[in-house]
């Protein structure tokens, strides 16, 4: 187990070893947003109280789940870079950052446009699930900027990890608003006590949305991490090989 | 202690002041979290003074009036336990209708009616099929009707 990890965190490794990852993580992730897709915009039922605009679910809870998601593996990759000094953690950091910030940006787009006819509003300030997910957004803006503004990686991953580990503490906020405090956004209905409230013939589109999205990521983040290992082991043998053997 | 030892410490320790920081900052702002007032506070005088405030409730059934012609509306909210009127002059959202779980932004005047600037309708986590919905609402009315008969 040990032994896999190491060589798991050996940056030729790895770099080798996503290369053949990513089109299994492709191939499955588009096959389940096919199925969401086709099941969710034309044959999963209408709602009975908002008719077919609930279907925006489909893309505003994947994009939300991985928002949050993306920033769980920001911060548990931080903590690892900081504790055992793994520089491949700090990579996966630096990776994910613009995609959780897309993630955060598409989930704050699609619940503006479906708030607007079902709630009244394209925005409530004074709602706790919008203003923190909108923090999160913040989050993510900051954290890019301080690793752009720092020249030498080394500094750059250590002050960003602090950052992403300290705003670690919005991620629970986030989860639990809506149980915490009295808000316009409803309530959890995926994980709840009696399971989901929600029609199956709705669910499974939605659960293959969140496995497809969430495959998709993962591959983006292991192409990113790729070029971010690339980048920062420019100067190294392994690399200097590969392209040589790449042109040759 | 070895370094790395050291170094899962004061991460540790860290998160752990972090998230003791946020929950008594979350704590002081308790009030200011509440996105609405509940409706029997509303009647027990319990609301912020001086300032408009949401109150959040459902909507009476029968309960709604409006002028014709016009787009002012009328009509009672209720957290089953108290209830309050409430005034409002614009256009409501499409989820508003009779049993919705509504937030209305304004304040109170001096008949202790709810002068709203602003309804937004809230929804809740159920999503099923208009049948399915008809059947439950049946079973519902049902199953009523049976209490009442046992009496």
């Amino acid at each position: 187990m040990w032994k896999f990890l190491h060589k798991l965190a050996s940056p030729p490794h790895f770099y080798a070893l996503a290369a053949k990852m990513i089109p299994w993580f492709n191939i499955s992730g588009l096959l389940l947003i096919a199925y969401g897709t086709v099941a969710g915009l034309f044959f999963a039922p209408a709602d009975y109280q908002q008719g077919d605009a609930f279907r925006i679910i489909y893309a505003h809870v994947p994009a939300a789940y991985l928002s949050m998601m993306a920033y769980s593996i920001m911060a548990i990759s931080a903590g690892i870079g900081l504790i055992w000094r793994m520089k491949l953690a700090h990579a996966v950091a630096a990776a994910a950052a613009p995609l959780g910030a897309w993630f955060t940006f598409l989930a704050l787009a699609t619940g503006s446009i479906w708030g607007r006819p079902m709630w009244g509003t394209w925005w409530e300030w004074g709602d706790p699930r919008l203003t923190s997910e909108l923090i999160m957004l913040f989050l993510y803006f900051g954290y890019m900027s301080l690793r752009a503004a720092i020249d030498e990686t080394s500094k750059a991953d250590k002050a960003s990890a602090v950052l992403i580990l300290v705003g670690a503490v919005n991620v629970p906020i986030i989860h639990f608003s809506v149980e915490w405090w009295s808000s316009l956004h409803q309530g959890p209905t995926l994980i709840k006590e009696g399971g989901p409230a929600i029609e199956t013939a709705m669910l499974y589109p939605l659960l293959a949305m969140i496995l497809g999205f969430s495959l998709f990521f993962g591959a983006l983040l292991l192409a990113r991490v790729r070029t971010e290992v690339l980048h920062r082991e420019r100067r190294s043998r392994w690399v200097r090989n590969l392209v040589l053997t790449e042109s040759a | 202690m070895k370094p790395r030892q050291q170094r899962m410490l004061a991460v540790g320790l860290a998160a752990l002041g972090v998230v003791i920081a946020a929950a008594f900052t979350l704590r002081a702002f308790q009030d200011n979290m509440m996105f609405y007032v509940e409706i029997s506070d509303v009647v027990q005088g319990n609301v912020p003074d001086e300032r408009k405030f949401r109150v959040g409730g459902l909507v009476v059934p029968n309960s709604i009036v409006r002028e014709s012609g016009e787009l002012a509306v009328k009509f009672t909210v209720t957290d089953t336990k108290n209830s309050l009127d409430v005034h409002y002059d614009g256009i409501l959202p499409d989820l508003f209708r009779e049993g919705q779980g509504i937030i209305a932004h304004g304040s109170l005047d001096e008949n202790g009616q709810f002068q709203a600037d602003t309804v937004l309708a809230k929804h809740d986590e159920k999503y099923m099929p208009p049948e399915v919905a008809d059947s439950l609402a049946k079973h519902a009315a049902e199953k009523e009707a049976a209490t009442v008969v046992d009496e």
